[in-house]
């Protein structure tokens, strides 16, 4: 997640590499390389989930083992509990979270590069140093004020703490985003008598929008991801996807296909929306917002 | 400008807060975390509903995810539930999750669980922590659950400083020696019904030497209830002891040295390879698989491999564990229930413990299933039912075995804690993973026996420092 801090200044517009390298096989063939050293967990992963419990721990392994859908089937109600209350409290905190984070970071990130405020690096800087804590040394007393105002086991709950999570990494992608709109089209948009509010939604919003998606799916696959919290913060009514994953590990017995098939489903959602937004992703994570 | 901005601050906070302040009591947990099993309270046919006003309850238990307590979440929706009326949510998690959680959950009193899976290791110091609630008056109440069928071991386990009982077992497992029939009888041996560590060794050699299989499996993986439950029960029977009476640690005493290094031996020469990674899943595949000969290890493998589906059912022998100086050396460990302090439904949730750790319940899992898969263990009139006995072929190795145990005084020595492959206290989980991580790189080979029990020392005597001032 470097990229983040790739940008932090006024925006000085960066040359497109678009043209400059000629492809080279070489480069063609890194990139092949380097996709498939990436891709090449998620393919055994794949493998595994389809694969018999035994075929899946067997070693050496045994790739060309029949498949079978087995994995899957353990994984939606093999264990005798329903995967789907645990996946819906992930979408429920996850959505939840991303809307409150858009509809606190956005006015932020404005506040720090379209006009910005007096002092807005310290601003950013301050955001920044909030991520510096480790989240687990915030885990106790995040716990005991839950416990005090009787929200443990509470999906609410856990969608403000993610909410808190990601807000200093939304306030910071957004106002790279942010300071990346040209001027001239919003003194032009001025100059037609348009107001704040009529510029964000004709002039700002539309040329930022591959960056607020590119926001928000990083703040939706965080919140989707977390296991920290959500083990730490949930039990019985509000566990999320990734805590009911973990309860298939088990320390008498095989697991591995079931565990993969249960990996496979939980983060099919998240390559769900990725591949949805896939050209605006493109644009907003290469920090091309506007171009 | 400046007027428009403020306001649509305003608007963004308002709608922020009008959001959190949906945050209500919230989740989809709840009643169908069970698979669909209704919760409609039918107490027509409840036998185990005693009429207090508990139908229409909703409990949580959080519990170890192995395959007996899998079984009960479906056995709970099917039978419990709509019996009492009483709806049970279920957290499953890997044994060390799921004692992390619940450490957490009972350390603060949280009242988010009622019931939780607890051991026999946890059970003392919950209970002189005051986390769990004692059940001898529900005992002295419930009729129907017949405690005195309980096994004694089980139940001595399970006491506090007081003397009153603090848990409920819902299975029991001491440890045996296990071994296969067919590589036996092919090279003209014999394992004695009570076999000495030596004898064992020496049977392991010669199964290695003639065939290729290995000749014993025993954990190496680190871990306290790994590597040192087995390793524990060797350690007492040659004489050794973690603490002697004025808690000082005893690693490096000569009959601990001794030990070790005979159980680090007996794996680098005869044991299973990569053994320090290998913890009980890993050596039953190597037993099931054909992998291994003999294997010493907890009562309760004996359901996987007698299990229909098991490559090897028939063919396995039973023996005591293997000792030295003492007479029996088999562990003592238990799954039990606890009622946390804090929690709000006890009624309800005594309810569910008894009826889970009840006769009829295991009759039901041998109605479902078979009875090589029922939670036995902590009741003496299991062993005595023929059709377990005909089941479950390794049943009075395994009855001998728990009924043999001395959990106060497993070893030669008086020792000044309780159990028998564990040192009951608190400090143990995180001592016990140091010390057994040492041991795991003399069984890799990185260090020598020696090396690794003198860092140990060093590490068990900071413990023992803190309890010699009590």
């Amino acid at each position: 997640m470097s990229a983040f801090t790739m940008t932090t200044g006024r925006g000085s517009p960066r040359r497109s590499p678009r043209g400059a390298a000629r492809r080279s096989v070489v480069t063609g063939v890194a990139a092949w390389v380097a996709a498939l050293v990436f891709v090449a967990p998620i393919l055994w992963m794949v493998l595994t989930a389809l694969h018999s419990e035994t075929d899946a721990a067997s070693n050496p392994p045994a790739i060309f083992a029949p498949l079978t859908l087995d994995g899957f089937r353990a994984f939606f109600g093999g264990s005798g509990i329903s995967p789907w209350p645990p996946l819906l409290n992930s979408l429920t905190a996850s959505v939840l979270s991303v809307l409150l984070v858009l509809v606190l970071a956005f006015p932020a990130a404005f506040a720090l590069s379209i006009r910005p405020v007096e002092k807005w690096r310290d601003v950013m800087f301050f955001f920044l140093t909030t991520k510096m804590l480790p989240i687990v040394a915030a885990l106790l007393p995040l716990y005991l004020f839950a416990k005090t105002v009787g929200a443990l086991d509470n999906i609410f709950m856990l969608a403000v703490f993610y909410t808190v999570m990601n807000i200093p990494i939304a306030v910071w992608m957004l106002q790279s985003f942010l300071t990346e709109v040209p001027r001239e089209l919003m003194e032009a948009a001025q100059l037609d008598g348009a107001r704040v509010l009529t510029i964000l939604r004709r002039v700002i919003l539309p040329v930022a929008s591959p960056g607020i998606a590119a926001t928000a799916l990083i703040c939706f696959i965080f919140s989707w991801n977390d296991l920290l919290f959500a083990r730490v913060l949930t039990g019985t009514i509000a566990n999320t996807a990734p805590v009911f994953l973990t309860g298939f590990v088990s320390s008498q017995g095989l697991f591995l296909a079931t565990v993969s098939a249960g990996a496979l489903a939980v983060s099919l959602p998240v390559i769900a929306v990725g591949v949805a937004a896939q050209d605006r992703l493109v644009q907003g994570l290469t920090f091309g917002a506007v171009k | 400008m400046r007027n428009n901005r403020s306001r649509l601050a305003m608007a963004g906070g308002l709608l922020s807060l009008a959001l959190v302040a949906t945050a209500c009591s919230g989740g989809f947990g709840g009643n169908a975390g069970n698979g669909g099993g209704g919760g409609g309270g039918d107490s027509g046919s409840g036998s185990t509903n005693d009429g207090g006003g508990t139908s229409g309850v909703t409990i949580d238990v959080i519990a170890v995810n192995l395959p007996a307590q899998e079984d009960l979440v479906a056995m709970t929706a099917e039978h419990f539930t709509p019996a009492t009326g009483i709806t049970v949510n279920f957290t499953l998690l890997p044994e060390n999750d799921v004692r992390a959680k619940i450490t957490q959950e009972f350390s603060s009193q949280a009242g988010v669980y009622d019931v939780a899976t607890l051991s026999n290791y946890e059970i003392p110091f919950y209970a002189d922590n005051g986390w769990v609630v004692p059940i001898d008056d529900y005992l002295a109440q419930d009729s129907d659950f017949e405690p005195e069928d309980m096994l004694p071991s089980m139940m001595a386990s399970m006491t506090g400083s007081d003397g009153k009982t603090y848990g409920m077992p819902f299975e029991g497992q001491s440890s045996f020696t296990m071994y296969r029939k067919s590589v036996f009888d092919e090279l003209g041996l014999t394992m004695p019904s009570n076999p000495t560590w030596d004898e064992v060794a020496e049977l392991a050699a010669t199964i290695d030497e003639q065939t290729d299989m290995d000749g014993i499996c025993l954990r190496g993986l680190p871990g306290w209830g790994q590597q040192l439950a087995p390793l524990n029960t060797v350690i007492n029977t040659f004489g050794g002891t973690w603490f002697d009476e004025n808690w000082d640690a005893q690693l490096t005493s000569p009959e601990t040295v001794e030990a070790v290094e005979f159980y680090v031996n007996l794996i680098q020469e005869h044991g299973e390879p990569g053994a320090a990674q290998a913890g009980f899943v890993e050596c039953l595949n190597r037993f099931m698989q054909g992998d291994a000969a003999i294997w010493v290890d907890a009562t309760n493998a004996g359901g996987p491999v007698e299990a229909a589906d098991s490559p090897i059912a028939g063919d396995i022998g039973y023996a005591q564990s293997p000792v030295k100086l003492t007479d029996a050396s088999g562990w003592l460990w238990t799954w039990a229930w606890g009622i946390q302090a804090a929690s709000t439904e006890q009624d309800a949730a005594w309810q569910f413990v008894s009826w889970a750790s009840s006769r009829e319940y295991e009759e039901l899992i041998a109605e479902k299933y078979d009875w090589s898969r029922v939670p036995y263990g902590k009741r003496q009139s299991t062993f005595d039912n023929p059709a377990f006995q005909e089941g479950a072929p390794f049943y009075e190795a395994a009855m001998e075995a728990i009924t043999s145990v001395d959990a106060e005084n497993p070893g030669v020595q008086p020792r000044p804690y309780p159990g028998v492959q564990f040192v009951g206290i608190p400090e143990f989980i995180s001592l016990g993973t140091t010390v057994s991580e040492y041991i795991a790189s003399a069984i890799a080979g990185s260090t020598s026996v020696q090396e690794a029990l003198e860092a140990a020392q060093v590490a068990a005597q900071e413990v023992g420092d803190k309890y010699k001032n009590k």
